[in-house]
């Protein structure tokens, strides 16, 4: 490397590693999210989780005989109910789970009912309480019970009755595909994140204060200048990505619920983090150089972050492409695309369908654009305008 | 004396945003700063720029850096064109203006060592120099202080210091001693004075009379992008005083009333 670039990066490193407060605003993200989202997690969990020992408070009007035996024999007990309308204000009021009104003659009109006969079929009305998580779990069971005893009536066939496992996933499929679901758009939202922290006030701030024009007047080449900049940016944008990244990673497990077996970034070997790593810093070379580029234009920091406002909403729009893609895209050209490339890499990494040429052709092109990238900001490092518009 | 420095018509217009064009209530879509310029300095000679704010001293100082390229013309830097050879320009000149200004993250030690690097100054010149000038200007107390708790005095020595790390054939000075107190701009003339014994060539932009007479062994006068009169001190004076023969030769260019 040209003794230059490595000056200027020493010195754009020394910048942000001697400023406490930058080095707080770069790695604390990472503990934020974790301390966040476990607390979400946690605090999730506590609402929509039951006792298990809790027995709900169920009454019923005209309680027939058959569901009756069903809610002894599924440890249901049911109260007679004595007045209706007080027991649906007492639903309201949280003070009973449940109210079950049957028809008169329940059991014996289903036994009378035919299909297609042109009756009214028996109508069970259940009332519950959808604010209350023992109301509402108190009705999922219920109704469930009922579905099963209707079913057991005109049973022509069943799905899946046998005591086999069906799904034939595996636990780490299953988890990868949850992790490409959702890594990606997070991961391209933290590294944005981390190239937007220090980009700005790298190029903007340094013509804001004046300093740049100073390095501009000694003998090094404009691309070294550039190119310093962006690979100690991208140094100090990967540290930040990497501790968002972390964060999440840990924090995952607990946001899902901890209970999800298999749900564990362990199930990733050291290729699979290889190739991430080669994916994110290629990410982290484009986003950096672009932001480089539009922080050039910029007068301040400030305007250089409203600069880069339309580029965080596409790397959102191309982070949710993710979400909704259904794994990595099969299609080479999606990989020459620059950011949606690193997307597409990453559900691919993530869900075990990366190949080596989607993840070379990635990199070569996130390359490429980088290379471009610095000669265009080299270019504008040479421009009057550009330097001293203050 | 061997001519260091040869300007050759220099030019430089500037294209005047609407807002420019409003706040200056022209309705000129293009400023010219600087018009077919042209002198020599000759080597430990001290030039001095004179004219009046918006006269084209500091654009024509920024083409001399390297900064901004001329429409037109050239300027010939020990014989190295600015316009066609500006980084072996950039290593003959050392180039310090207001507008330039020091990293306040740093010290003045870290600031100096990195300067050096860029020159490609080698490392045990570069101890001996930064020792030099350190104790020189006094900044040895505080080269490990942040440039943001320094004064402002300090900063324009650490400055100074700074801009010349690879020992400049050529040293372009935009306003020196603007803005400093009497003992700094005291300590900052007689180092130019001591550059100049060492055969070193000085250019200074300025609008401090006593300063030229002071210091400059021949001084042009710049007036609208033009030089109006280009000599000795003792030539362009003849006999009066500086400040009273400038305003004569900027009331006989500009005209009267202005």
């Amino acid at each position: 490397m040209r003794s230059s670039i490595f000056t200027i990066m020493k010195k754009e490193l020394a910048r942000f590693f001697g400023d406490r407060r930058l080095m707080v605003t770069i790695l604390m993200p990472g503990v934020l999210i974790y301390v966040v989202y476990s607390f979400m997690g946690s605090a999730m969990g506590d609402m929509f989780s039951t006792d298990e020992d809790y027995v709900p408070a169920i009454q019923a009007e005209r309680l027939p005989d058959s569901v009756s035996a069903l809610a002894e024999a599924a440890g249901l007990p049911v109260e007679l109910c004595a007045d209706v309308e007080a027991a649906r204000e007492a639903v309201t009021a949280q003070e009973l789970d449940l109210l079950l009104v049957f028809p008169e003659g329940f059991d014996g009109r289903v036994a009378a009912y035919e299909p297609g006969g042109g009756q009214a079929a028996p109508n069970v009305e259940i009332y519950y309480n959808s604010a209350s998580t023992d109301s509402q779990t108190a009705y999922m069971t219920v109704t469930g019970l009922l579905d099963a005893y209707e079913s057991s009536l005109a049973n022509k066939f069943d799905v899946n009755a046998g005591a086999g496992t069906y799904d034939l996933a595996t636990e780490e499929d299953a988890a990868g595909s949850y992790f490409a679901m959702l890594l990606p758009m997070l991961l391209m939202i933290f590294l944005y994140s981390g190239c937007s922290a220090v980009a700005p006030e790298s190029i903007a701030g340094e013509k804001e204060r004046g300093t740049i024009a100073t390095m501009l007047i000694t003998p090094t080449r404009r691309s070294d200048i550039a190119v310093g900049k962006i690979l100690a940016l991208a140094i100090v944008a990967l540290l930040s990505g990497a501790s968002s990244a972390l964060g999440t990673i840990l924090a995952l497990p607990k946001l899902m619920g901890s209970e999800v077996e298999g749900f564990s970034a362990d199930i990733y070997g050291i290729g699979d983090y290889v190739l991430l790593a080669v994916v994110i810093l290629s990410t982290v070379l484009v986003l950096v150089t672009a932001i480089s580029i539009l922080s050039a234009f910029a007068k301040t920091v400030k305007e250089a972050a409203s600069y880069s406002l339309p580029l965080m909403i596409l790397v959102m729009l191309v982070g949710v492409s993710a979400m909704f893609g259904g794994g990595a895209s099969r299609s080479l050209g999606a990989y020459c695309i620059p950011l949606y490339n690193s997307v597409q890499c990453m559900a691919g990494v993530f869900s075990f369908s990366a190949t080596g040429t989607a993840v070379g052709l990635t990199v070569a092109v996130n390359g490429g654009v980088t290379l471009l990238g610095v000669f265009v900001l080299a270019k504008m490092f040479n421009s009057e305008k550009i330097i001293f518009s203050r | 004396m061997r001519d260091i420095l040869q300007v050759q018509h220099l030019s430089k217009t500037f294209r005047l945003s609407k807002k420019q064009q409003k706040l200056e209530r022209t309705k000129e879509k293009v400023r010219v700063a600087v018009n077919d310029l042209g002198f020599t300095a000759g080597e430990g000679e001290i030039f001095g720029l004179l004219g009046p704010n918006g006269a084209g001293k500091t654009t024509t100082l920024r083409m001399l850096a390297t900064l901004i390229r001329p429409d037109s013309g050239d300027a010939l830097i020990d014989g190295k064109s600015v316009v066609t050879e500006p980084d072996e320009v950039r290593r003959r000149i050392g180039f310090l203006t207001s507008e330039l200004k020091l990293e306040d993250c740093f010290t003045p030690n870290y600031l100096y060592d990195f300067f050096s690097d860029l020159h490609r100054v080698d490392r045990e010149v570069r101890e001996r120099r930064k020792e030099d000038v350190f104790t020189r200007f006094g900044i040895d107390r505080f080269a490990e202080v942040k440039v943001a708790n320094l004064s402002t005095g300090m900063k324009q020595k650490v400055s100074l210091a700074v801009s010349l790390v690879h020992d400049p054939e050529i040293i372009i000075f935009d306003e020196p001693t603007n803005g400093l107190d009497v003992l700094t701009a005291r300590v900052v003339t007689d180092f130019l004075e001591e550059l100049r014994s060492r055969g070193r060539t000085i250019i200074v932009s300025t609008h401090i009379f006593s300063l030229v007479e002071k210091l400059c062994d021949r001084v042009g006068i710049i007036i609208d992008g033009q030089m109006v009169q280009c000599d000795t001190l003792a030539n362009v004076t003849q006999g009066e005083s500086l400040e009273d023969r400038f305003f004569q030769i900027y009331k006989e260019t500009a005209g009267d009333g202005q």
